[in-house]
């Protein structure tokens, strides 16, 4: 009955490729497109619940047992991301009903949201590393295609930036894999730990685990950040909210996966230097974000300081630390989302992302300002919102194991990101109003619906923390203890 | 034959290295090419070259060849070749809406 799991990357893919066959019929392609995400999340749901009661589930596909076969393994880590990614996927979406525009829905706009998904999805499922070389690829191909689509000049000029880079790394994937290969003589991710413990992590498998990790860093925008500002200031905000909510985590969180299965026997060497990447992140993002007066540019790099804030989490390496960063990812892909989609309203109301020829937002549109300060809120860690939670525990694990540099660098960030955020709010929203209703350059109509939805599950994470954090748990647990992973693919060891 | 392999795999990634560092754009997707076969052929190599006979179930021999990095370098050809296809014709796209090539002049403006 575990084939269930199939059906969370058949959907979309299956959708995709409709969608492809009914390009001129739009409603279609929009409600074909909602449908097959909300089946999706159903889906989700079902497999969650059965997690949770059973334990982790895995799929042999074709009936091959690992380490032969393509292994696809939801355990609660990967489903809770899945599902998170639906519903991300879902506000977006209905975002992007309003605001992207018949040209880009007429090319394939819809489909290549699918085929990102699929890659999104596809990359937390599976169990084997070069399939994850392969969905990073499938959700990167997808990613180029929306950066670019539309063809206006930044978009192609940001575009061609974000591919090199892109296919660099990715080549750089493809040499560690085949260095891993030759040492260990297989990619999947239990096989590998089970290897790696019996021989011992030697000094040449830890090179190779730092190689990986400059691959995952790239991807994730771990200090090696340069990429991100530029192209996710190109495309439409429907595109640049699910970017941000979705791509960088896909590279967080294999360096969770990686570093917590495979390579956690030097912990002095590969999480001590993630724990000061980390730390150099947070710095160097949450500056940039302080610096700018481009609502996109300061979003951008609120990007990248959470990224460092959750790498450090993962890097103290003990329960609570863990659990407060996965709680963390969790919140933050809800979180960029719905800062993105609301920077996207103010942005289409003045036609403008600089902070100073904005102001007095608040007089015609209250309900997007007060939004906008939750999030605000939450994004700093303020209580009770969903972002408290995560932070307190971070911190909580980062003292206890005699880290306070973790602890000091991610106090005074979060400060900064409250500053940065909050900036944006005075700016846009206090002041005289110098915008008419008749002066906007598009209605707030149904465009806010997607973050009000996003506001709610904000707050309700934080208030419902409690009902939260069994899940969490369960999650934090499997990153905890790889034994439960490993057993859970290949039960009969070797 | 793995020493010959492993100084053709260094030239292919300087050469492709060098190429990416260059300011033409068609020259620097010629350099991730060029990186993509060094990648593809450490994977062969390090996978262990010509260790026997194919691995058909009917073919008595001592030793079988590994079957599985050529399906991996199958699958990465495949996709080296999808995104460099789509890299040239975001290039030509790039070149005729922006009129340059020239990475230095690609760096861009606040003002749009």
């Amino acid at each position: 009955m575990n084939n269930i799991i199939i059906l969370l990357l058949l959907i979309p893919l299956l959708t995709g490729v409709l969608l492809i066959f009914l390009r001129n019929r739009i409603s279609a392609q929009r409600w074909l497109s909602i449908l097959s995400l909300l089946a999706v999340g159903v889906i989700a749901a079902i497999i969650i619940q059965r997690v949770l009661n059973e334990g982790t589930m895995t799929l042999n596909l074709g009936g091959w047992e690992p380490p032969y076969g393509i292994v696809l393994v939801a355990d609660m880590f990967a489903m809770l991301l899945v599902f998170t990614t639906v519903i991300v996927g879902i506000c977006c979406l209905l975002y992007g009903f309003r605001t992207i525009g018949e040209e880009r829905e007429r090319y394939y706009f819809y489909t290549f949201i699918q085929f990102l998904l699929v890659g999104v999805m596809g990359s937390f499922l599976t169990g084997d590393l070069f399939n994850l070389f392969v969905f990073f690829e499938v959700m990167l191909l997808s990613s180029y295609v929306l950066i670019a689509l539309g063809g206006k000049k930044v978009q192609l000029r940001e575009s061609i930036k974000y591919v090199l880079v892109n296919i660099v790394s990715s080549m750089m994937f493809l040499i560690a894999i085949a260095y891993l290969y030759g040492m260990l003589g297989t990619l999947n991710f239990a096989h590998m730990a089970i290897r790696v413990s019996e021989a011992g992590q030697d000094g040449l498998l830890t090179t190779v685990a730092i190689f990986l990790m400059l691959v995952f860093s790239l991807k994730a925008a771990l200090l090696m950040y340069f990429w991100l500002p530029g192209s996710y200031g190109a495309p439409p905000m429907a595109i640049a909210a699910l970017f941000a909510a979705l791509l960088t985590k896909v590279g967080i969180y294999s360096i969770f996966r990686v570093f917590s299965v495979v390579f956690p026997h030097q912990p002095e060497i590969t999480h001590q230097l993630l724990a000061w990447l980390g730390i150099l992140t947070m710095i160097i993002g949450a500056i940039g974000a302080v610096a700018h007066w481009s609502l996109r540019k300061i979003l951008a790099y609120n990007v990248v300081v959470a990224v460092g804030f959750m790498i450090a989490g993962f890097a103290v390496f003990t329960t609570t630390a863990i659990a407060g960063s996965v709680f963390y990812l969790i919140h933050d892909m809800f979180v960029k989302a719905l800062l993105f989609l609301l920077g996207g309203v103010m942005i289409g109301l003045t036609g403008t992302d600089k902070l100073r020829e904005m102001s007095g937002m608040i007089r015609n549109h209250a309900s997007l300002g007060w939004m906008f300060f939750i999030a605000a809120l939450a994004l700093a860690g303020v209580p009770p919102l969903s972002g408290f939670i995560g932070k307190l525990l971070v911190l909580q694990g980062a003292i206890g194991e005699g880290f306070y540099i973790i602890a000091a660098v991610g106090l005074i960030t979060s400060l900064m990101v409250l500053y940065s955020v909050i900036k944006i709010f005075i700016n846009g929203f206090w002041g005289e109003n110098q915008l008419t209703v008749e002066d906007e350059k598009m209605s707030t109509k149904g465009t806010l619906l997607p973050s009000a939805i996003l506001t709610v599950i904000v707050i309700g994470m934080g208030l419902g923390a409690e009902f939260v954090n069994v899940y969490i748990m369960e999650a934090a647990e499997v990153i905890n203890n790889p034994s439960l992973y490993i057993d859970a693919v290949m039960p009969n060891g070797e | 034959m793995e020493i010959l392999m492993s100084i053709l795999i260094g030239v292919l990634v300087t050469a492709g290295t060098y190429l990416v560092m260059s300011r033409s754009l068609l020259r620097i997707i010629l350099g991730t090419a060029v990186i993509g076969h060094g990648a593809l052929l450490l994977l062969l190599t390090t996978a262990g070259l010509k260790e026997g006979a194919p691995p058909i179930t009917n073919i008595e021999a001592l030793s079988y060849a590994d079957p599985l990095p050529q399906a991996l370098i199958l699958t990465a050809i495949v996709i080296n070749f999808a995104t460099t296809g789509f890299f040239l014709v975001l290039a030509y796209r790039a070149y005729k809406e922006l009129g340059t090539d020239d990475m230095d002049k690609l760096r861009g403006i606040d003002d749009e």
